[in-house]
């Protein structure tokens, strides 16, 4: 049992190892923890949901070569992503750019809590002012005595 | 003005429905190309082992009249089911289609034109990282690129090309590039 635990937590550590060979990496650590952390944002074109630094496919691994060697010749972030988006588009990036096309993607929901919180906001006012729900009438008199009657007995 | 109020989520319901709609009948592999009526990238690739060796493909060599530029490697399945179009396209004689031989080992690329037919007039080795092809932003083998005549990119296949893409998308375009 103690074993089996053992081997599941030595599993788990093992579980976020990098797609990038060890051959691939830059020997720098403060620059390949650069070119790790640009990859990360940078999708990869042929499994689309991971970033080329996850992604095991021979486009991803083409892509990490090329970044780190940009970084390598001193290339800053920016001109990395310009790059690859230069050649893809901004679907490449991971974390779209806040521009005219993706407005509504960034403030979309944003928009959406507005309208609702002004729906809420003025239906709550409604009902603090004491109006009726739309389609009930007040209690007649006969209704009203039957009501109380219904609650004395409950006592 | 109360009951189209009631009937606002319904709307609200019905134009995601459709937005939706339309996303599912997309293909999320066919993304728009960036280097559509952009100029073909810098290029100087060498030719295969054994096909000459004035063959390869440079720039320069996709000005003067309207190509297709194939991408293919030897690796690649879709390419063997693309291949023997490529080869009617060819004997169209109605454009020059040049390939590039994509992440592969040259003596491999000509290997397979020797096996599957050779529709290339020129045929550039890209071998990994595939630099290139990068620069002409491929996803993925068999891509083909439709140049004119001044070597700007005017449209991007992804996936592969069969009579019915050659009929309906590519010799339209080809027929307007010429005129």
């Amino acid at each position: 049992m103690i074993r089996l635990a053992v081997l599941l937590s030595v599993l788990w550590l093992a579980a976020p190892a990098l797609a990038a060979d060890p051959s691939e990496m830059l020997k720098d650590p403060a620059l390949e923890k650069r070119a790790h952390t640009l990859g990360k944002e940078l999708r990869c074109l042929v499994c689309q949901s991971e970033s080329i630094e996850d992604s095991n496919a021979d486009l991803a691994k083409d892509l990490r070569i090329i970044v780190r060697e940009q970084i390598g010749k001193g290339a800053s972030d920016e001109q990395v992503k310009k790059f690859v988006v230069d050649r893809y588009g901004d679907y490449v990036l991971l974390n779209p750019p806040f521009k005219g096309a993706t407005l509504v993607l960034w403030l979309g929901p944003f928009g959406l809590l507005a309208v609702s919180l002004v729906a809420a906001w003025a239906f709550f006012r409604r009902r603090a002012k004491g109006q009726a729900p739309a389609g009930s009438a007040p209690l007649s008199d006969a209704e009203k005595r039957r009501l109380e009657a219904l609650l004395k007995d409950g006592k | 003005m109360r009951r189209v109020l009631y009937l606002l989520p319904v709307l609200v319901f019905a134009g995601l429905a459709l937005f939706f709609l339309k996303g599912l009948t997309l293909n999320p592999r066919e993304l728009p190309s960036m280097l559509i009526d952009r100029p073909v990238p810098e290029m100087n690739l060498p030719p295969l082992p054994g096909r000459g060796a004035d063959t390869g493909l440079a720039s320069a060599d996709l000005k003067g009249r309207v190509s297709l530029v194939n991408i293919y490697g030897s690796w690649c399945i879709a390419c063997i089911q693309e291949h023997p179009y490529l080869q009617k396209i060819k004997e169209l004689g109605v454009v020059p289609i040049h390939g590039i031989d994509w992440r592969d080992d040259p003596v491999e690329g000509a290997k397979w034109l020797k096996k599957h037919g050779d529709p290339y007039a020129r045929v550039g080795s890209d071998p990994a990282p595939g630099r290139t092809a990068i620069d002409f932003g491929v996803t993925g083998a068999p891509e083909t690129f439709v140049v004119d005549k001044n070597g700007i990119i005017r449209y991007k296949h992804i996936g592969p090309v069969d009579m019915r893409v050659w009929d309906k998308t590519l010799l339209p375009i080809i027929r307007e590039l010429n005129k």
